[in-house]
């Protein structure tokens, strides 16, 4: 086996004179050097992307952001092959930088894509009502408004990207062990790249450390492995290192924000009214449903009543790392949340009302599901005061209220932050969601073997959700059977059906409805064997705690184990009716789920250091039926100190000529043990009325939820000071220093 | 892929051995003892030294030891040593304060005082507790060892006194009467470096601040040292008034950066917020008003 | 260079270069790959092993310094002499029951270190565990079920404090270390 290593761009910008390998080749231990000339003659040095732009995966003409892949050393082995990136010569003409996005459309900018008519503007997109959304602003006796920004942050799962490629020449094949979230439509990907027939490519994607989406896009690095592979005729093992992985693969956010939030003057939300600066990077790599440029952000009208919303979205390209849809932000709905959230908390104190009062009596009400927004999302089903009164009890709110003032008394400062969030997931109804033009149906496989195990082929693939589990808990409950009988199949292609991979919480809502139609499918092909068996007719039997029982008489029974047996056997079955207890399914969801909560965080802020310590963080979950309440809680757990590091530490930032400044994780800060407070979890069930079991997804809710939590809880924190709005990560110094702005306004 | 460039490695079975080995490999060798400054350094390639000398295996160099009036630690005593030592934390709090926020538990497990001290980075807490502290610093070289004050033992951004050919042993703290030390650090995260940092020691007579020592990590200090706020501090009555002036004076004598961390104007605020802070809690820990285990 | 490094009670011996990470040793040279590596500024703490009962970071120790030393690794837990006789360490039975892992990525370091811990602190609090844990990043369970999966391990573990088991030898030899708090377990 080879190992590879990426030369990567100092610079964020220029154009290459030359590129010079022979010294690199000459080293003892180096194979071969691909430079971008190189994959050009075989047609690979540029690479589409999930949205239709094209991304390079070797530069040829120009560097477009530090850290951007320049060429690809193979050597026997890893350091040999980092000592080797040292002797390539590269000969950069600097170009000035776009670093600063929201410079990106004024005249003199520099131009990020030559190759592109566009300029730097890479869509204007808008949804909602202009009209009668500027008819409410106008009418209004309250407008706030603010300008907000989620800065770009990271999904950083601790096991980096990496792939072993391994092009077998005699027969053709191509077998990729890879870090991928979605290996059957990086499958087709590769196949219109290299031009091999899918069938002879095959994606193995195993256990994976962490995806978080930061897997779910192609990188150059891997294209640059195969081409490796394919010339070399000998397998290819590249593994990004940590400061690739944040300098290079897809980042998360970005968002320049403008919002605004009208209201009665007695606090009932009429309308909200957003502009949005969508910084792209070089290239546009988002991974999102193609009709959708701004992903779900439309969804920002939130958890409330109101009248009419518009908002527009300009995406535009800087010299920075692609990306911009990972970190579990559901298709942009992060953003959204944190937007609605913030303006209504914002809404709250200009009118001098309590946040959770404010909330509860613009909830939208369970009466009123499924409810279309104005921007055009049908909710599902909710319980929403139902799950905000859950978490204002387990919080003590009014106790913490009264703490609260006694301490400002005292000149001590903590502040209550809450969040209600609705977000929409399990992208999707193929009517109108597709990446790449694939249709985001899911397939499932279920075989019962003879002996009454069953085999669970699924097409999205785990990165630590537990799939293993839940998966097998969904065909065991309708079939049956014990878990511990149902193996859960995933992450090879050669060996799962066809669909869209593991990302936007889709999993549940999708591929997990997909397993459960497969099973029922399973079950009632059982009922005609059954039928056979007990020599009743199929209509006269029941299921019946795990059993097909036969109406009025319960006792004459079987279960799946024995109806498998005899399915195999040489039991003579009516005319139509195959044999075997096998079933697929291709699992198109009629909508999204939407799962709901309602969160408060509570912090403690020393305004003389500017240091925020998060003390008590409750969660109030709605996602539908909790297939496994653990692992759900698992899931919500981690989105909880997401929302601590992104609110707080989490940021990649650039110097003025687009230096990375955050290529490492002494300054890409995660959260420790030591930032993150016990949480306290709650939840409520309201079942999804489509979904077959009536579940949700959970995956990326507290990563949606938790942000503005933590940011409205400083802001309050800070109240005493005047301060209103302060933008993430609020780090020591950004909060000094929105306490002294704010003191200097008054 | 972040590994060091090729390096030749040599282990030193003495402290003669290794000062002949970095004579004899000068200017390209480098000691390694815990290396948990220098490996990273070297994994960036932002050091790439031609050997390393080993000094892990030199016995007698990892001690923590009251001896008469000084506490004496042998430079391959690791964090975790200094942070566990029951009779450095009782006359010096400073250095378990320090301690408690330097890096993390298992980084402070096989990092050495010495190495860290050496290392020089102005962002190493360590240096500036010793500073306040008023600890010397013995130096072996080729004609013996020489004693130098910890004050003196910076001359700037990752350099030290000591010469190509020399090494760190030891490091001495003088124990005196009626002394308290504090440290604290604001940073963005538990584990990370410091945005700012100080740390006081101060030794009263009655209610007169007869001797006092201010640390101060990645300000631009001097030496590690506020030496202007010392001096107003000397012979002045303990109280706020004086503790809230030498925080001011420290804060105009720094000299901090706008970086990641935070923009110069908060740096300062944070040195004259932490130095009257850590006035206020050395001088209690002198007069015995808190245990030296609590938290400044 | 020629090393000599008994890993998990067996020797390896093996030419290297000086430069050789011992993560890299571990996981490439003798195939343990247990152990894993995240970052590439010794913050993640993917990479935790015992040098010499103590626990390290080993992307930041070269291989040519844990010669002559002995390094144990998560593969090495499950052979200690255990309680039940399961055939697992007390803490790897706690991660699974109290679901202190998801990925899984982070999880060996995060074994060898409350190992460590319980075995010089039976009975944790949990700031103890926290704190503990403090340099070393999950990215997947907001660390609460690891927390729980620790408390647990010492609850299931729950023995005799007076009963010592050995101890190997400082590593310097020379002059007394530091006194650690609690007893040693093994």
């Amino acid at each position: 086996m080879l190992h590879g290593a990426v030369l990567r761009s100092p610079l964020a910008h220029a154009r290459i004179v030359s590129v010079d390998a022979s010294a690199a080749r000459a080293h003892p231990k180096v194979v071969a050097v691909l430079t971008g000339a190189d994959l050009d003659e075989r047609g690979m040095a540029w690479m589409p992307t999930l949205v239709g732009d094209v991304q390079a995966v070797l530069a040829t003409d120009k560097v477009r952001f530090q850290g951007q892949e320049i060429a690809f050393v193979v050597a026997t082995d890893r350091y040999a092959a980092r000592d080797a990136l040292e002797l390539i010569a590269v000969d950069y003409e600097p170009l000035p930088p776009l670093i600063d996005a929201t410079t990106a459309l004024e005249p003199d900018a520099p131009t990020v894509r030559d190759d592109l008519p566009g300029g730097n503007r890479i869509f204007d997109w808008s949804a909602g009502d202009k009209e009668a959304t500027d008819a409410a602003f106008a009418a209004a006796d309250v407008v706030v408004g603010c300008d907000m920004v989620y800065p770009r942050s990271h999904p950083a799962p601790l096991e980096t990207c990496g792939v072993i490629a391994d092009y077998e020449p005699v027969g053709g094949r191509l077998t990729l062990w890879s870090t991928s979230q979605a290996p059957h439509a990086h499958r087709m990907f590769y196949a219109v790249l290299t031009g091999l027939p899918e069938h002879r490519i095959r994606i193995v994607s195993p256990d994976l450390g962490g995806g978080f989406g930061a897997k779910v896009p192609v990188y150059p690095g891997y294209v640059a492995a195969i081409a490796a592979s394919m010339a070399t005729g000998r397998p290819v093992k590249w593994v990004e290192d940590r400061s690739e992985n944040l300098m290079s693969t897809a980042f998360a956010r970005d968002y320049h924000m403008h919002g605004e939030i009208a209201a009665t003057a007695d606090g009932r939300i009429l309308a909200l009214r957003a502009r949005v600066l969508a910084d792209h990077g070089a290239f546009n790599a988002v991974a999102q449903p193609s009709k959708f440029p701004a992903g779900f952000f439309h969804i920002f009208t939130g958890s409330y009543q109101t009248k009419s919303a518009y908002c527009e979205v300009t995406g535009v390209y800087t010299n920075k790392a692609p990306g911009g849809v990972a970190y579990s932000c559901s298709f942009r709905i992060t953003e959204a949340v944190y937007l609605v959230e913030r303006l209504t908390d914002m809404l709250a104190r200009r009118l001098g009302a309590d946040p959770a009062e404010l909330r509860m009596r613009n909830l939208l009400r369970p009466e009123q599901f499924p409810y279309t927004t104005p921007s055009g999302w049908q909710y599902d089903s909710g319980d929403y005061p139902r799950a905000l009164r859950l978490a204002l009890d387990m919080a003590g709110y009014d106790e913490l209220r009264r703490e609260q003032a006694e301490r400002r008394a005292r000149g001590e400062y903590m502040g209550i932050g809450l969040s209600f969030f609705t977000e929409g997931v399990g992208a999707g109804p193929r009517g109108h969601m597709d990446i790449m033009g694939l249709g985001m149906a899911d397939g499932a496989d279920l075989r019962v073997h003879p002996t009454g195990k069953a085999v669970l082929a699924v097409s999205v693939q785990t990165q630590g959700q537990g799939h293993e589990t839940t998966f097998a808990q969904l065909v065991a409950q309708e079939l049956g059977l014990s878990p511990n009988d149902v193996e859960v199949v995933h992450g090879d292609t050669d060996r799962t059906p066809f669909g869209l991979g593991t990302y936007g919480s889709r999993s549940t809502p999708v591929s997990g409805a997909a397993a459960v139609v497969a099973a029922r499918k399973v079950r009632e092909r059982a009922r005609v064997v059954a039928a056979v068996m007990l020599e009743v007719a199929a209509d006269d039997l029941e299921w019946l705690d795990g059993k097909w029982r036969v109406r009025g008489d319960p006792d004459q029974a079987l279960d799946i184990a024995e109806i498998a047996r005899a399915a195999h056997s040489s039991l003579e079955l009516p005319a139509g009716v195959e044999g075997h207890l096998d079933a697929s399914a291709v699992y198109n969801p009629p909508n999204l789920t939407f799962p709901f909560g309602a969160y408060i965080c509570v912090t403690d802020v020393d305004p003389g250091t500017g240091e925020v310590k998060v003390r008590r963080f409750i969660a109030v979950d709605d996602c539908g039926v909790r297939i496994n309440p653990m692992i759900v809680e698992g899931q919500v757990h981690r989105g909880l100190a997401d929302g601590i590091g992104i609110a707080l530490m989490q940021a990649i930032s650039f110097d003025e000529i687009g230096n990375c400044l955050s290529g490492s994780f002494m300054d890409y800060l995660l959260p420790t043990a030591l930032e993150c407070p016990s949480p306290e979890l709650g939840a409520t069930v309201t079942p999804s009325p489509h979904h077959p079991v009536g579940a949700k997804g959970i995956g990326e809710s507290a990563t949606v939820g938790s942000p503005p939590a933590v940011v409205n809880s400083v802001v309050d924190a800070l109240a005493p000071f005047g301060v209103v709005h302060a933008d993430m990560p609020l780090t020591p110094a950004n909060v000094w220093l929105a306490i002294q702005a704010a003191g200097r306004k008054e | 892929m972040q590994v060091p460039a090729q390096v030749e490695y040599e282990r030193a079975a003495s402290v003669d051995h290794a000062l002949t080995l970095l004579a004899r490999y000068a200017p390209g060798a480098r000691i390694l003892a815990g290396g948990h400054s220098l490996i990273p350094m070297m994994k960036l390639r932002l050091a790439q030294p031609e050997v390393l000398v080993d000094i892990n295996g030199i016995g007698g160099l990892r001690y923590i030891e009251l001896v008469a009036d000084e506490l004496r630690i042998g430079a391959l005593a690791r964090h975790a040593d200094l942070l566990a030592s029951q009779v450095a934390g009782e006359h010096f709090a400073i250095l378990h304060d320090a301690e408690r926020v330097i890096a993390d538990p298992v980084v402070r497990n096989w990092g050495t005082i010495g190495g860290s001290l050496c290392q020089a980075d102005p962002s190493e807490d360590l240096s500036a507790a010793f500073a306040a502290l008023k600890g010397s610093m013995i130096i072996h070289g080729p004609g013996g060892s020489r004693e130098v004050s910890a004050r003196a033992f910076h001359t700037g951004p990752y350099e030290t006194v000591v010469g190509q050919a020399e090494m760190l042993t030891e490091i001495r703290l003088p124990v005196r009467p009626h002394s308290g030390s504090a440290y604290a650090k604001v940073a963005r995260r538990a584990g990370d470096w410091p945005i700012g940092a100080a740390g006081v020691a101060v030794r009263l007579e009655g209610e007169v601040i007869a001797d006092v020592g201010i640390g101060l990590t990645a300000v631009g200090a001097a030496h590690f040292v506020a030496a202007e706020a010392e001096e107003f501090l000397l012979g002045r009555a303990a109280g706020e008034e004086a503790f809230l002036r030498a925080g001011e004076i420290a804060a105009a004598h720094c000299r901090p950066g706008s970086d990641q961390r935070g923009p110069e104007e908060y740096k300062r605020h944070l040195v004259r917020e932490l130095t009257a802070r850590m006035l206020r809690a050395a001088v209690r820990r002198a007069r015995g008003l808190d245990p030296v285990t609590a938290a400044p | 260079m020629k090393i000599t490094v008994t890993v998990n009670g067996t020797d390896y011996a093996r030419v290297v270069e000086p430069r050789l990470l011992l993560i890299h040793f571990l996981r490439d040279e003798l195939g343990l790959t247990g152990s894993h590596w995240g970052c590439d500024t010794s913050n993640c703490g993917a990479c935790v092993v015992w040098l010499d009962e103590t626990p390290v970071k080993s992307c930041t120790v070269l291989a040519v310094m844990a010669d002559g030393r002995r390094v144990a690794t998560v593969e090495g837990l499950a052979s200690r002499p255990v309680l039940g006789g399961t055939g697992l360490d007390p803490v790897q039975e706690a991660f699974a029951a109290c679901h202190g892992l998801q990925c899984g990525f982070c999880t060996p370091g995060m074994m060898m270190t409350a190992r460590w811990l319980l075995d010089h602190n039976p009975d944790p609090t949990e700031d103890d565990v926290r704190e503990a844990i403090s340099g070393q990043v999950c990215r997947c369970t907001g660390y609460e079920n690891i927390v729980r999966s620790v408390l647990r391990a010492a609850k299931l573990e729950g023995g005799d404090p007076a009963e010592q088991r050995l101890r190997t030898d400082p590593p310097q030899g020379g002059r007394a270390v530091h006194q650690g708090p609690g007893h040693v377990h093994r």
